[in-house]
């Protein structure tokens, strides 16, 4: 099977520059989540879990330090929903999702020293400091982009299915949106083409209950406001608790399967929680006395945590876990820290495939 | 060489890029049917459902689906049939589709194509006849090819779809009709080089798609006047080939721009600004625009004619520029 994740895509710009995004890859690989075996999984799901967190809370400190460029949302709280829809992913399958995203480049593959370059603005960053976090991407491991126009990428996901149907090719697309997303035209043009067009897509709707600062139920009269629509369209829905990434994998591992069977797209709704705000700028004020506590209560690590040691997993391996990947995202960030600025030109290629931005002669 | 329609050149054009390359797919509304335009008339019963796509009236998935083909490893040419319905999915276009390379650093390429019919002339009302091509170029990412003839319709469709840059195709409603030799064989006009379709020493005019043949009008009235006026076919304003015009204006030191677009901020004030800031020295006469007038356009002959442009309007431009004396500088 082919790895080869990015048909007619070339490697240019900033991937052929002066600073080059370094291929370091330490932390967190694309092979962490491949090939899970009955005897590792329940670790690997929950290390993988681990390194986004800890990943995300370095930014968030960095953020407050004001080193970080632009805004920041992080995927506190959502980490079992990327781990478990990841790991039903094969190498050669896409994914797609917005300015929350960080997990979701993560768990493809996507350098996290590259990611720490772009967040801080420095040379080297995988959008070569022309996206910063809310546009990461890594094309090489499949995944096509964070895109921060809310719905924008639903079509695209969709357009990415067409492809591989229309060349013929084993790969089934990805696409995470949040609740927030279901009440714009795209999601619904974009569901309803995929289903009318058998494509190969997994919608994936990451509820969190809230569309920036309001909670979604009070703007919308449905209670599961992707998987109550899906159903106009033809769609599977399949609803899940976000929270726990074995219930997740479950259900993404049969849903990945629909799609690759060409028996069309499938929508999964996740129930899950930020745990922080919005963006690392909202202290979130808006929520309700308890509210956060009683989530954290159910924090998807914990919750595989303790499941897994129920199944006989050894604490103490578990309790190891944190502090390793602590220690290495620390290293990325000292590593992406020390690293050269950028050299103001940047900003004049990329505009075209020649490299350029000339508009006229 | 074959006479063609405008129409037709279009069809034969989406053909030709067919047959050479299988990863060129269509999708837009009423293909199959051969479009309200006959643009693609019997490509579906040529090509197939799978590589002509009939969709639903959903132009954000339209554009969404052709961006995610041409990341998939596809060349789509899409199709938004009236120009004026890019406001229905302009996110995509503006928000995602022109800016995929550069926030990727270069990661991305987008090989893809949207086609529509624009412009007025036709009494299409407000909602149907727009020139938005001024809407495109105000957004760096974007090509803007507009033809004039059947010929650029096929050459200028040929160089978009193998293009790896986003192309807006912007073909003229009014010249859907209007004949043509298509060359044969693989006709290609590269993007960003602009058409000098007539000589003159007096007066440079600068037309897009409908108004070049306007220009040509223009000119032969000109002539029996014994005004011998150049006539530049722009064919694209992105690239824009300043040069040919910078280099025309520099023989005949009088420049009118005629775009359909309203004139409040139409891309003729881009060619007449880069014209003001680049080749001051060479003017005889201020440059003027013919545009496309600042009201949403009616539908009645009268009504839609007075505020368009015309031939009559571009030569009362030319003598506008032609009688003005430039004030002798104080010494
Ligand atoms: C079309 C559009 N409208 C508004 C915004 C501003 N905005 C950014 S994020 C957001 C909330 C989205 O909520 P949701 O889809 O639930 O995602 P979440 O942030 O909860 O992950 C809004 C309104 C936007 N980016 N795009
Ligand atoms: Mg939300």
């Amino acid at each position: 099977m082919s790895t080869d994740t990015s048909a007619g895509q070339a490697a240019s710009g900033a991937a052929r520059g002066e600073h080059p995004t370094p291929d370091r890859n330490e932390g967190l690989t694309a092979d962490d989540l491949r090939d899970l075996a009955p005897a590792d999984q329940d670790l690997r799901l929950y290390r993988a879990m681990a390194f986004v967190r800890a990943f995300e809370e370095r930014v968030e400190t960095l953020y407050k330090q004001g080193q970080v460029r632009g805004p920041a949302h992080l995927a506190l709280g959502h980490e079992a929903v990327a781990v478990g829809v990841g790991a039903a992913l094969g190498p050669q399958d896409r994914s797609i999702g917005t300015y929350r995203g960080h997990h979701h480049a993560l768990v493809r593959g996507t350098p996290p020293d590259g990611m720490m370059l772009e967040l801080l603005g420095r040379a080297g960053g995988v959008c070569g400091g022309k996206g910063g976090s809310m546009h990461v991407l890594s094309v090489e491991h499949g995944y096509l982009g964070s895109h921060a126009i809310i719905g924008a990428h639903l079509p695209v996901a969709a357009g990415l299915g067409w492809a591989s149907q229309v060349l013929g090719e084993d790969r089934v697309t990805a696409c995470f949106f949040g609740d927030g997303a279901t009440n714009i035209g795209a999601f619904h043009e974009a569901l309803n083409l995929a289903a009318v067009w058998h494509l190969p897509v997994v919608f994936v709707c990451e509820n969190n209950g809230y569309m920036e600062y309001t909670p979604i139920e009070t703007v919308v009269p449905v209670t599961y406001p992707a998987a109550d629509r899906a159903a106009a369209y033809g769609l599977p829905a399949i609803t899940v608790d976000g929270n726990d990434v074995s219930a997740v994998r479950e259900v993404a591992v049969a849903a990945v399967a629909t799609a690759r069977r060409g028996e069309g797209p499938v929508l999964v709704e996740a129930r899950t929680y930020r745990h922080g705000g919005h963006s690392v700028a909202d202290p979130a004020a808006y929520r309700p006395l308890g509210e956060v506590e009683a989530w954290k209560a159910r924090d998807p690590l914990a919750v595989h945590r303790d499941a897994a040691v129920a199944r006989g997993g050894d604490p103490a391996v578990y309790e190891a876990v944190m502090p390793e990947v602590r220690e290495q995202v620390a290293a990325i960030a000292r590593r992406a820290q020390e690293a050269p600025r950028p050299d103001a030109a940047d900003a004049w290629t990329d505009v075209w495939s020649d490299g350029s931005s000339t508009w006229r002669s | 060489m074959a006479e063609l329609t405008y129409r037709e050149a279009v069809a034969a054009g989406l053909a030709r890029e067919m047959d050479r390359d299988p990863t060129v797919v269509l999708i837009g509304e009423d293909l199959r049917a051969g479009g309200v335009f006959k643009t693609t008339k019997g490509l579906f019963e040529r090509f197939g459902p799978v590589r002509v796509r009939d969709t639903p009236i959903s132009e954000q998935a339209i554009v969404g689906a052709a961006m995610g083909a041409a990341m998939g490893g596809l060349r789509p040419v899409a199709e938004i049939m009236f120009s004026d319905f890019y406001a229905t999915c302009w996110d995509g276009v503006v928000n995602e589709i022109a800016k995929a390379r550069y926030m990727s650093a270069g990661r991305l390429t987008l090989p893809l194509v949207i086609r529509s019919a624009n412009g007025g002339g036709i009494g299409f009302g407000a909602q149907h006849s727009q020139a938005t091509e001024n809407w495109a170029m105000c957004v760096p990412g974007l090509k803007i090819a507009c033809p004039s003839t059947p010929g650029d319709a096929v050459g200028l469709l040929a160089a978009a779809v193998r293009s790896d840059d986003p192309v807006l195709v912007f073909e003229h409603k009014a010249l859907y009709g209007v004949r043509g030799e298509v060359p044969d064989g693989d006709h290609v006009v590269p993007l960003g080089r602009a058409g000098v379709r007539r000589s003159g020493a007096d007066v440079t005019l600068v037309g897009l798609a409908a108004t070049v043949p306007m220009c040509l009008a223009a000119a032969a009235d000109l002539a029996a006047a014994g005004v011998e006026a150049e006539v530049i076919d722009l064919r694209c304003l992105v690239p824009l080939d300043a040069a040919t015009v910078l280099e025309s204006v520099g023989r005949t030191g009088r420049l009118v721009v005629v775009e359909e677009n309203p004139g409040q901020l139409g891309w003729g004030a881009a060619v007449a600004a880069l014209v003001a800031e680049e080749a001051f020295g060479d003017l005889r006469a201020p440059v003027l625009r013919v545009s496309g007038g600042n009201v949403p356009l009616p539908v009645a002959k009268e009504l839609e004619a007075e505020v368009s442009p015309s031939a009559a309007k571009v030569v009362a431009a030319v003598h506008r520029a032609l009688d003005h004396r430039r004030v002798a500088p104080v010494a």
